[in-house]
């Protein structure tokens, strides 16, 4: 198992190095300079330019780029442009919302998922498998900002139940509850639709498995073969899925954070690439490439302690 | 059986009995035949050899005996399977699971896939072992390492806590018996137990399947398309073909002097070690779809004796002989006329 998790750390290596080589790309590439932005609108070419000597602008692009790797090897993202915090310190404080946020989605809509789609695999071609097969696709195909806003605009201004703008407090407490609530189901919302759909048809496989039958000539109850030997088996893909799905969570939660105003790291990377103030942004991806990476690495352990032919060969 | 030993086991009811047997399978709106009227009998420390090629309704009725056939499109259309007297179609589902893996163990064909890949060998005898019997997780467990090592494999502790995929075909093939054996049943049923392996291997495992069968007095239900294993390990068989039974014998009465047909087509095609031909015999034609309504004897179409009165009605099993059923319409046949 461990050198399952190394290896796995050591294939992130490049990885990461990919990642940051195309957050650098970023400042050189899109439109804008830092300098202007930094100096505000009202500077002397003269500011513009001192500023652009003392970043390190006016020298050469790869010069720039290793500098740039040896201040993230010390840790150093550099300072924001617009608040002058440094980039370090305004991630730190994003970045628990965020997790929040990720733990209240994933933590309803990947068990509500994989539920939903047993059932419909045991009960495949019922009205109950179509149901949730159309609910499924209908969380699928919804954009995540047309869901964001029916819940804000039904559950959140006409009906009253639940605020929508920005976040109560910690996640133990009622109001941090009830403030999360509502990105949070609009984050599951999209999630559920991949999951449950996963579920159903790897559930029918391997219901069609010569070991389920044996399960059953073993005498064994049905609920108990479903789900020992069938759901059991069945989740080996769903976690690869829930893995691919990462990035998709990420990219929902730019979204939604930026909907509902959610003090998170995607709120964050939005504000300041609209805004120009790059370092903040390398870093806001440079975090989300890593969440990514995490989450990938924890499926591929979890891929290991639920298939045990990945790990002995 | 020995010339001049007694036969005790002959005189008792059969443990299992399957009369009339009918199966039907309910395919996109159409309803097609498997089985038709397959009887058969099995007493207690014998071994009965079901043969026929493929789809000729052997997994069928071995299937059906465990009610393990998928309804639907399975359909139970007649007849009764008996074990001990007691009908298995119309028991509760609730009882016929305590009969499953307890008093009836099932071989499956496939040892690569039968069992669960997530699973340690161990971990799936135990399982059902604790289903039937009110044995604690440790006694279970020791007791599947008991099995592991009945079954002859070596360092059965050690074994106990392998994965499938960390063992050879034929390893994993002696799990499943000893997963067959777990609970003491009264009949094991082997679905092509050994259509799997490599020929060493296949010898190895019938060998334990007999040496087995005389330990623990269980009756066996063999199903295979092999008559060279019928041969070696079959006191009994019954010749199915295109979902009915055309021939039923003791083995060496059936080897000696088949009278179906079908079955002298069979021995026919056998290949010998001490001839040489220039071409292997086959029958002629293949078993026809289950989609065609047969009328008269199954095997009118591919039979040489077939006249007028076989493709219009259905031959009945017919005794011939001592224990020596056949239904053919021209039985007693000599061999030499086909």
């Amino acid at each position: 198992m461990m050198t399952l998790v190394l290896n796995r750390l050591i294939i992130s290596v490049p990885v990461l190095f990919g990642v940051l080589l195309l957050g650098f790309g970023l400042l050189i590439l899109v439109p804008g300079d830092p300098a202007i932005v930094m100096a505000g609108p009202m500077a002397t070419p003269e500011v513009v330019a001192a500023i652009r000597t003392e970043m390190g602008l006016d020298e050469p692009v790869l010069t720039q780029f290793f500098r740039y790797l040896g201040r993230m090897a010390e840790g150093d993202l550099g300072r924001s442009l617009i608040s002058n915090k440094t980039v370090i310190s305004e991630l730190g404080a994003a970045i628990g919302p965020t997790t929040e946020l990720m733990v209240a989605c994933l933590i309803w809509s990947i068990p509500l998922g994989i539920a939903l789609g047993t059932l419909a695999a045991v009960w495949r071609g019922s009205i109950t498998d179509r149901a949730i097969m159309a609910f499924s696709v209908a969380g699928v195909s919804l954009p995540i900002f047309f869901i964001c806003l029916m819940l804000i605009h039904f559950v959140g201004v006409q009906w009253r139940l639940l605020p929508f703008i920005g976040r109560g407090g910690p996640l133990w407490t009622m109001d941090g509850l009830r403030h999360i609530a509502l990105p949070a189901l609009s984050l599951g919302l999209i999630f559920i639709g991949p999951v449950a759909r996963m579920t159903r048809s790897s559930v029918l496989e391997v219901l069609r498995l010569d070991h389920v039958r044996t399960a059953r000539a073993k005498g064994l109850s049905e609920p108990r073969v479903i789900l020992r030997h069938g759901l059991r088996n069945a989740l080996i893909p769903v976690v690869t899925l829930v893995g691919l799905q990462a990035g998709y969570l990420l990219g929902g939660a730019v979204v939604t954070e930026s909907i509902f105003s959610y003090p998170g790291i995607g709120r964050l990377a939005v504000g300041a690439i609209l805004s120009s103030d790059f370092p903040l942004a390398q870093g806001a991806i440079l975090i989300l490439a890593l969440a990514f990476i995490l989450i990938n690495l924890i499926v591929d352990v979890l891929y290991a302690l639920l298939d045990p032919r990945v790990q002995t060969p | 059986m020995k010339m001049g030993e007694v036969d005790i086991e002959a005189t008792t009811e059969p443990l299992l009995k399957v009369e009339d047997l009918a199966v039907d399978f309910h395919v996109s709106g159409t309803v097609q035949r498997a089985l038709q009227g397959v009887s058969l009998n099995l007493k207690r420390g014998r071994t009965l050899g079901l043969v026929g090629e493929s789809g000729c309704g052997k997994s069928v009725t071995s299937l059906s005996i465990m009610r393990l056939l998928p309804q639907p499109p399975g359909h139970y259309a007649g007849g009764r399977i008996l074990l001990e007297g007691r009908d298995l179609l119309s028991l509760p589902e609730r009882e016929m699971r305590a009969l499953r893996g307890g008093r009836i163990g099932m071989i499956f064909q496939e040892p690569m896939t039968s069992l669960n890949p997530v699973y340690t060998c161990g971990e799936q005898i135990v399982e059902s072992l604790l289903v039937h019997s009110g044995l604690s997780s440790k006694a279970a467990m020791d007791r599947a390492v008991e099995l592991l090592d009945l079954v002859g494999l070596p360092s059965p502790r050690e074994r106990a806590h392998d994965y499938p995929h960390q063992l050879s075909g034929g390893q994993r093939q002696r799990v499943m018996i000893a997963l067959a054996l777990a609970n003491d049943p009264d009949l094991l049923i082997a679905d092509e137990p050994t259509t799997a392996l490599d020929v060493t291997i296949q010898a190895q495992i019938l060998d334990l399947m007999t040496d087995l069968r005389e330990r623990t007095g269980a009756a066996v239900l063999l199903v295979t398309h092999d008559l060279g294993v019928v041969a070696q390990t079959c006191d009994d068989v019954v010749v199915m073909y295109a979902g009915g039974v055309v021939e039923r014998a003791p083995t060496n009465a059936l080897f000696a002097d088949p009278q179906h047909p079908y079955t002298i087509g069979l021995m026919a095609a056998v290949p010998r070690i001490d001839a040489t031909v220039d071409r292997l015999s086959t029958i002629a034609g293949s078993v026809p779809p289950p989609w065609v309504t047969l009328v008269g004897c199954r095997f009118a179409s591919r039979c040489p004796l077939a006249d007028d009165r076989c493709r219009s009605a259905v031959p009945p099993l017919r005794e011939n002989g001592p224990d020596h059923a056949v239904a053919c319409w021209h039985a007693p046949i000599e061999e030499a006329t086909i």
